[in-house]
């Protein structure tokens, strides 16, 4: 039988960049690691071709269990992208922590690699293959910081309770192999439409074990414990993007396997859903308010941000799927940003991550100063900013599917965070002194990685509707 | 980009060319910002020169689509309701900008925030779009926060922060009822829109109005602001510098006011019914209380602070009265208040930076020392206690005639509000102004110099015009006042009444 692999070509790509970068890695001297960052973002931009190429219209490999729909492919850019920011902000940050650059990319690469894979996979087995080969990638880079045993703590920390949340994963994987005989979510599905094929006590229990392995990768509370020591711990921009790319991994597990493929069963899990959301919102936003450290602030706030995520996952449909997807690109956007000012901040061996840091730096660092204002207003879900937009969306989708609980709960949920994020522009622009020196006086790709965060926060804000379509497109496209 | 999205967007133009003047040129900075604000008010002239004053509707339409897959639109427009306001608005940032003249740091990021503000404010005021309004109503928000945390005074960061919270507080909520608005006129009419004249045709029961008017009747009520949502303007007005008390003053307590007028009473009228006496009830105890609080503060800023809470007061006593005076008159208050209090605070801005105090106790027999401000003060002081002759009369005189057709008892304490507000006014103005000159620091001080009469004089030329000659105005608002009332109107006829004096006192005013 021939085999297509043509769907698979964009994470090959990937992967082959991650294999290239290790072994250049051996002959590469000490002082020229910098072409390693131009290898990577070069099979960054290449995958990305190439996905963008190929989009649409290819019937899928291994009997359709991989997918290039173009669900898929908006995915597939955003993880190119966010892993291409990363690379972009980390350059100096590594450098100066001592941390090794090669593998570091190839690490960064991997993870990325995984989470195509998560988001192409319409089986469940391939989905957890991608979801293990992004998570062992990203405890290794939460860890690399080998000095510093906060690192080393939240390594370990992940580990386990990613550990522990894959065993729920896969035990749910396995009872609904059991209660359908099929692990492919298609099949699964045609199980779902026939009369007798919702009878089994398995499925229910199987959805509800792998609802809960993906709540501990998107930290829904009361799964959400290991984010803000794991956060904390790791290097600054690996935060970004656990914060981001993996965030929007599970997600894209969560919009293709509930939002569509087990849309059947949605009315056994939205009570279940709604309170998960309202927890997440409210927990993450209440004690990011307590938090003394910017760091852990931003952890809370991811935490608080897949409690919105969730609004969409429970108002489920096209509008719910579009919400969904819009959203994560543009907290992608604002929390990349965010990250790369705190990744700015460093000073040797400390970061900068305490609000006292922050002291002075609007006036004195005007351009830092100017997108980390844009990037709390924009999560905080001031206009015209794209948190506005995007939260907009997502209290719509509650809304049209009449939970209107939902948006206003999410919407004082809002006012919540203004607290937190306000602290930090009066810490920058109304606070005097704070931290003396210059640090990162010439970091051109970090600064670089923060205007592209800004041209994104601002453009999805103002002109949202290509991304809108874009977002609606790709969810509709499944199938 | 034609009349009106010119006159937006002129200051955010403006504000973006200042980023390119060195910052150590405060000068030019100044100057700069001054030219495009006169800019911006020549052309808010020349809207109002094209602007037709007979008819009701909304003119000088500007249509792009925004977001086509949501119907969203950024859709402009103007009528009777709005067009002295965006005037209002275009004529005092000039002032505000002379009054910050004597700001030395971060002259740059002041500017352009002040000038972000304005379009802020023009945007708002002339938005059709509910969505699009909503944009503008926070894009007003963050300059305004900053204008006070970082320029402000001692505690300008949490005066900063509560004006950000409160407004935020009800905003978001009018957001979810912006939403659900547009939802339910999907589901009625099969059109997905965020444009007012559409939506404002669209009949909800009882029961959703009334949920939706509390949505957005919360939301500006706390900008206006009205009893028991006001405590975070004195805490804003005192902390912020004197441009932005006189821009917060002038315009931004306006939003509260225009937004029932033009956004919670035409869209739920049945429900701004219903909800008419317990409005009348906290606007009439805001204009007593405000009265009664200034009457009793030491600081002047405050205690203009406070005779706010109880000006609008006025205003909101005269909307919600829903007949022609009553609308006609507050809208007219609104233009009064923002005149009269924008000068008080500019007024006290001037001996504050003389003698860096506030309190009254320090000030007496300012007369003999500077004898233009204290005519200048004078004139606004009877000015903002309502003397006939000047504009202050015109528009509490309407409101309470209006007013007294609807609720007689309410209104006979509100005119007690005049009486405390003549009181508490000329009780300061004695204690700054007259009295012996015995401080030896005031001994000293300067009159006014001709930077500070540029700023009072257009603004006093306007309270003397406005008091003795009201029809240009009162005329270009009436056939909109008329529209909005004409929906309340149709509503009163068919829902069963409140309370049964109304019908009586209906018949009659109709039968007039």
């Amino acid at each position: 039988m021939e085999t297509n692999l043509t769907p698979l070509l964009p994470s090959a790509e990937v992967l082959l960049t991650a294999l290239t970068v290790l072994l250049l890695d051996l002959f590469v001297g000490k002082g020229e690691k910098g072409i390693l960052v131009w290898i990577s973002l070069a099979g960054l931009a290449l995958a990305g071709g190439m996905a963008v190429f190929l989009r649409g219209g290819q019937p899928g490999a291994f009997q359709t269990t991989i997918l290039l729909d173009p669900f898929a492919l908006f995915f597939t850019l955003l993880f190119l992208v966010a892993a291409a920011l990363t690379i972009l902000s980390s350059v100096q940050y590594i450098r100066e922590a001592g941390i090794r650059e090669g593998e570091f990319y190839v690490l960064i690469l991997l993870s990325t690699f995984g989470m195509i894979l998560m988001a192409a996979a319409n089986d469940l087995i391939l989905f957890f293959l991608g979801l293990e080969t992004m998570s062992i990638a990203v405890y290794v880079l939460t860890g690399m910081w080998r000095e510093r045993s906060r690192a080393a703590e939240a390594a370990m920390k992940y580990f386990l309770i990613g550990a522990f949340a894959t065993g729920f994963l896969l035990y749910g994987i396995a009872l609904i192999f059991g209660a359908t005989g099929s692990t492919h979510l298609g099949r699964i599905a045609a199980v779902l439409t026939q009369p007798k094929g919702q009878g089994s006590i398995f499925l229910p229990a199987g959805v509800l074990l792998v609802l809960v392995g993906l709540a501990f990768k998107v930290a829904a509370v009361p799964f959400h414990f290991w984010v803000p020591d794991v956060y904390d711990g790791a290097p600054t921009p690996v935060s970004a993007f656990m914060a981001v790319a993996v965030k929007a991994a599970a997600f894209a597990g969560w919009a293709r396997i509930f939002l569509f493929q087990l849309a059947p069963l949605q009315n056994e899990w939205t009570v279940l859903l709604k309170a998960l959301a309202i927890l997440t919102m409210t927990v993450g936003n209440v004690l990011a308010i307590a938090q003394s450290s910017v760091k852990r602030m931003l952890a809370y706030s991811s935490i608080a941000h897949a409690g919105y995520l969730l609004i969409a996952v429970v108002a489920g449909g096209a509008a719910g799927g579009q919400a969904l997807l819009f959203y994560l690109l543009s907290y992608g956007a604002m929390t990349l940003g965010a990250f790369g000012v705190l990744t700015a901040l460093k000073e040797g061996d400390k970061d900068g991550e305490a609000y006292g840091d922050f002291a002075g730096l609007g006036f004195r660092r005007p351009f830092l100063g100017m997108a980390m204002t844009l990037f709390m207003l924009s999560l905080a879900g001031f206009p015209p900013l794209t948190g506005f937009t995007g939260k907009f969306y997502l209290f719509r989708s509650a809304i049209v599917a009449g939970h209107v609980d939902l948006a206003i709960i999410g919407a004082l949920n809002s006012l919540l965070s203004v607290f937190y994020y306000l602290r930090v522009i009066v810490m920058m622009y109304m606070e005097e002194g704070g931290v003396e020196g210059k640090p990162f006086a010439r970091a051109p790709y970090l600064y670089l990685a923060i205007a592209v965060a800004v041209v994104g926060t601002v453009y999805l804000g103002v002109l949202p509707a290509p991304a809108l379509d874009w977002s609606l497109k790709s969810f509709s496209s499944l199938r | 980009m034609k009349d009106l999205s010119l006159l937006v967007f002129l200051p955010t133009f403006g504000a973006l060319a200042l980023l390119l003047i060195p910052r150590r040129q405060t000068a030019a900075l100044f100057k700069a910002a001054l030219g495009v604000s006169l800019l911006a008010f020549c052309q808010s002239l020349w809207v109002l020169y094209r602007f037709d004053g007979d008819s009701a509707g909304m003119q000088l339409i500007e249509r792009l689509r925004w977001i086509p897959a949501y119907g969203i639109e950024y859709a402009v427009g103007i009528d009777g309701l709005s067009v002295f306001l965006v005037l209002l608005t275009a004529f005092l940032v000039p002032i505000a900008l002379l009054a910050s003249w004597t700001i030395h740091e971060r002259v740059k990021e002041y500017l352009f925030f002040v000038l972000l503000l304005e379009t802020g404010m023009l945007g708002a005021l002339v938005a059709v779009d509910l969505f699009l309004f909503y944009v503008f109503w926070e894009v007003m928000l963050v300059p305004m926060y900053f204008i006070i945390g970082v320029w402000g005074g001692q505690r300008r960061v949490y005066a900063a922060v509560k004006f950000v919270i409160y407004t935020m507080a009800g905003s978001l909520l009018m957001l979810v009822g912006i939403i659900f608005l547009a939802t339910r006129n999907f589901q009625v009419t099969q059109s997905l829109t965020f444009d007012l004249l559409r939506i404002v045709n669209l009949h909800l029961p009882y029961n959703e109005q009334m949920w939706l008017f509390l949505a957005f009747a919360l939301s500006f009520a706390i900008k206006v602001p009205l009893f028991p949502l006001h405590t975070w303007l004195p805490d804003a007005h005192v902390e912020a510098p004197t441009a932005g008390s006189v821009i917060l003053a002038g315009v931004l307590l306006k939003m509260g006011t225009y937004g029932f007028l033009r956004f919670a009473i035409p869209l739920f009228p049945e429900a701004a019914l219903a909800a008419a006496p317990v409005i009348i009830a906290l606007a009439v105890i805001g204009i007593v209380y405000g009265a009664m609080v200034a009457m009793m503060q030491d600081d002047l800023k405050k205690l203009v602070a406070y005779s706010s809470v109880s000006h609008l007061g006025f205003v909101m006593l005269g909307l919600f009265a829903f007949n022609l005076q009553g609308v006609e008159g507050a809208l007219y208050q609104m233009l009064n208040h923002g005149l009269s209090t924008g000068a008080l605070f500019l007024i006290v801005g001037m001996i504050y930076e003389r003698r860096h105090t506030r309190m009254i106790e320090d000030f007496g027999g300012l007369w003999k020392q500077m004898p233009i401000f204290s005519a200048f003060f004078l004139i606004v002081t009877f000015s903002s206690i309502g003397l006939p002759g000047l504009n202050g009369f015109v528009g509490e005189f309407l409101i309470l005639l209006g007013a007294f057709q609807e609720s007689p008892v309410w209104t006979a304490l509100a005119a007690s509000g005049v009486v405390l507000g003549a009181i508490y006014m000329l009780w300061m103005f004695r204690r700054v102004v007259f009295g012996p000159l015995d401080r030896p620091e005031n001994q000293r001080l300067e009159d006014m110099n001709l930077r500070e009469i540029c700023m009072l004089a257009p603004i006093v030329a306007l309270i003397f015009f406005m008091g003795v000659y009201p029809k240009p105005f009162l005329s270009r608002m009436k056939s909109s006042a008329r529209l909005v009332l004409q929906r309340v109107e149709s509503q009163r006829l068919a829902v069963p009444l409140i309370r049964s004096e109304t019908v009586v006192e209906g018949k009659t005013a109709r039968g007039n």
